[in-house]
């Protein structure tokens, strides 16, 4: 896994609640095998009108926003379906932090398992880093190893992770090999379990 | 011993050990496939030289982006041809058994575990798609995961999981008559928001749960992630063994008699704390129809589109009018009074036997109207015999309807089954979000009951009313 210890970057804001993961990557583009090539179809149906021209009324088209990697997003982000290729279109995107008052559950599990960083902030800093948007653009200095998102006026905010998906975020390690090294006990269990059934 | 609820201890039963840093290493049971989710993750397998751990509890079939007209083991779409011969492949390696498009066992996962048994009651179940907690009406514990969790599962027979919390919904009071399970969801959904059950496991219980059959339980459990509930589930009682015994994979024999003994333990204990509770008076609910483009903004069909002041806050104020512009609604227009071109009778939600007969009940004698196209989509191969065998498809072709072959179908149009861009539908699936159904295509959510009538009337009616012809 890509691993995530502390990203500076500018921030793009979509301040829509409960965007789902439909809007993300609608479902023609589900079709391809690989784990790649989805950043040009991120928010397909909302980024481009009908004759495939980007749309600008769609916030992310903002010119400001070029070269965001960090997305401000409303609560409940990622809802609906656990395709996790709206994580691949993401991150390919160059998202590598998402920033928001509440996520679905599966989504922000696919986001953790690839590298991209789901930070939960209170509404009222949500407010406070919505209110820096509309005042032009900005950059945000996320920080995994001190739990942390600071930027230039003096933002400041801390943030919760479970203590072991921040090790494997900040290591970069490979969760499948670690439980692969715990075969002893799965094929203990699964001894006792045949019994005990 | 502390009182412990169902969901703890299906929880306690399947963990392995407490892992590094609080983290928990889960046993899966049973581990369900589609191509959709699973070519990257087979390909992970390949990448690190992997095998599947255990195949004998890996299921595959192909649903989601598979044809459900003309001959199906020839698909036209290059794309789709490739994911799906994927799957086979990557079966055939990994000796995965698969139910393909030619099996008499196929269709969509969540309806095909249930139906040959694999679904039991205490069993941690996985699978790439959110509506896995369908499952959960057995008494099992099931939820969807990510492509990368596949991998894990595939690769090790376990996941890591972090415990989420527990809710407790109680249906009180008996369901009216024409108030089916769908209706259910829909209110709880209505009332506790498309986020109301996040991080949490849902446990349907109830006077009014009791009294459903295990299709409708299903229904039930199948749109808890519409609520954002990791997984929903109901403890099993008699319907539960009754509609288990004697299929295909269930225990046989003294095996049988050893598993119903301990599937009877399988309840929350007296006093078990939920972190959260709801109550729900069942017998206040109506036939639920969504306006909206989420699960949530969803009203009785007595009532009224609702404006944008509804909203207690910016924010849903915003979501309303974004979705009212979406739909193509105003504000306070009657739900009785939105017409429909389109109905589409499927889905993992909804198209089960009972699904089926419930709305060739309300069909029978009709025709449906002139500016509707209809269709009916089996949830799985052996639905759509068994429903052929009862003479339902005819009951569905005279009235005009067109009956289709086993698949996901419009619920999501991978497929060509899509709305095309404005078309209104009255849809027995999941998810009414914008362009679920096909770019530019308008959702309303309702049950097999009200979307028939509708297809009929040409505009819903209150299936309460309906003059059946049977």
């Amino acid at each position: 896994m890509q691993s995530f210890t502390v990203h500076t970057g500018i921030v793009a804001a979509l301040q829509r609640d409960n965007v789902d993961t439909d809007q993300i990557i609608p479902k023609q583009f589900l079709k391809r095998i690989e784990r790649t090539g989805y950043g040009d179809v991120l928010f397909f149906d909302w980024r481009y009108d009908r004759d495939s021209c980007p749309d600008p009324s769609f916030p992310l088209n903002a010119p400001q926003y070029r070269g965001a990697t960090i997305l401000l997003a409303g609560k409940n982000f990622g809802c609906g379906s656990s395709r996790e290729h709206a994580v691949w279109a993401l991150r390919d995107y160059g998202f590598r932090a998402i920033i928001a008052p509440s996520f679905a559950d599966i989504f922000a599990n696919n986001c953790l398992k690839n590298g991209v960083l789901t930070v939960v902030l209170p509404p009222a800093e949500i407010a406070q880093l919505n209110a820096r948007d509309a005042a032009g653009l900005y950059r945000l200095k996320v920080d995994l190893e001190q739990c942390q998102v600071s930027g230039d006026g003096g933002f400041q905010a801390k943030f919760q992770i479970d203590a072991f998906t921040r090790t494997c975020l900040l290591e970069g390690l490979d969760e499948i090999g670690m439980t692969l090294k715990r075969e002893a006990e799965i094929a203990r269990y699964e001894r006792t379990r045949q019994v005990g059934l | 011993m502390t009182a412990r609820t169902l969901f703890d201890k299906i929880w306690d039963r399947h963990l392995l050990c407490n892992g590094p840093e609080g983290s928990s290493l889960l046993y899966i049971d049973l581990h369900l496939v589609h191509e959709v989710t699973s070519p990257q993750a087979f390909e992970g397998l390949r990448i690190a030289k992997r095998k599947v751990r255990r195949p004998e509890l890996t299921f595959a079939t192909l649903d989601h982006n598979i044809p459900t007209t003309g001959n199906r083991m020839v698909l036209e779409d290059a794309l789709a041809r490739t994911q799906v011969e994927a799957l086979r492949k990557n079966c055939r390696e990994f000796d995965v058994p698969l139910f393909d498009l030619d099996a008499p066992e196929q269709g969509i996962v969540h309806v095909i575990g249930p139906e040959l048994g694999l679904t039991q009651p205490g069993m941690t179940i996985v699978c790439g798609d959110s509506h896995t907690s369908t499952h959960g009406a057995f008494g099992a514990l099931a939820f969807g995961i990510g492509t990368s969790e596949v991998e894990h599962v595939l690769a090790t027979q376990c996941l890591v999981q972090k415990k989420p919390k527990s809710m407790l919904v109680r249906f009180t009071g008996a369901t009216g008559a024409g108030v089916t399970a769908k209706d259910l969801i829909l209110a709880l959904i209505a009332q506790i928001g498309i986020d109301g059950a996040t991080g949490h496991v849902i446990e349907y219980a109830g006077e009014a749960i009791r009294a459903l059959s295990m299709e409708a339980r299903m229904t039930v459990c199948n749109m808890s992630i519409e609520g954002g509930a990791r997984a929903g589930m109901i403890a099993p009682d008699q319907t539960t063994f009754d509609y288990l015994k004697g299929r295909r994979f269930a225990p046989q024999g003294e095996a049988w008699e050893k598993a119903e003994k301990q599937w009877a333990t399988l309840q929350s204990d007296p006093g078990a704390k939920f972190d959260s509770t709801v109550d729900i008076n069942a017998a206040q609910i109506a036939p639920f129809v969504t306006w909206g483009t989420n699960p949530g903004m969803a009203a009785p069909v007595t009532g009224e589109v609702p404006g944008p002041d509804r909203g207690v806050n910016d924010s849903e104020r915003n979501s309303i009018a974004r979705a009212l512009e979406y739909m193509g609604l105003s504000a306070h227009t009657r739900i009785e009074d939105i017409s429909v071109d389109r109905v589409f009778i499927g889905s993992c939600t909804n198209a089960r036997l009972e699904d089926i007969r419930s709305a060739a009940r309300v069909v029978k004698g009709y025709r449906i109207s002139k500016s509707v196209q209809g269709m009916i989509v089996p949830g799985s191969q052996q639905v759509k015999r068994a429903a052929e065998k009862e003479g339902l498809h005819r009951i569905f072709t005279e009235a005009g309807f067109e009956w289709r072959e086993s698949g996901c179908s419009m619920c999501l149009g991978m497929n060509a089954d899509r709305l095309k861009p404005g078309e209104r539908c009255a849809s027995t699936s999941n998810r009414n979000f914008e362009g679920r159904q096909g770019a530019g295509g308008r959702t309303h959510l309702v049950s097999p009951a009200m979307a028939a009538a509708a297809a009929v009337a040409g505009r819903f009616v209150d299936v309460r009313n309906w003059h059946y012809k049977d």
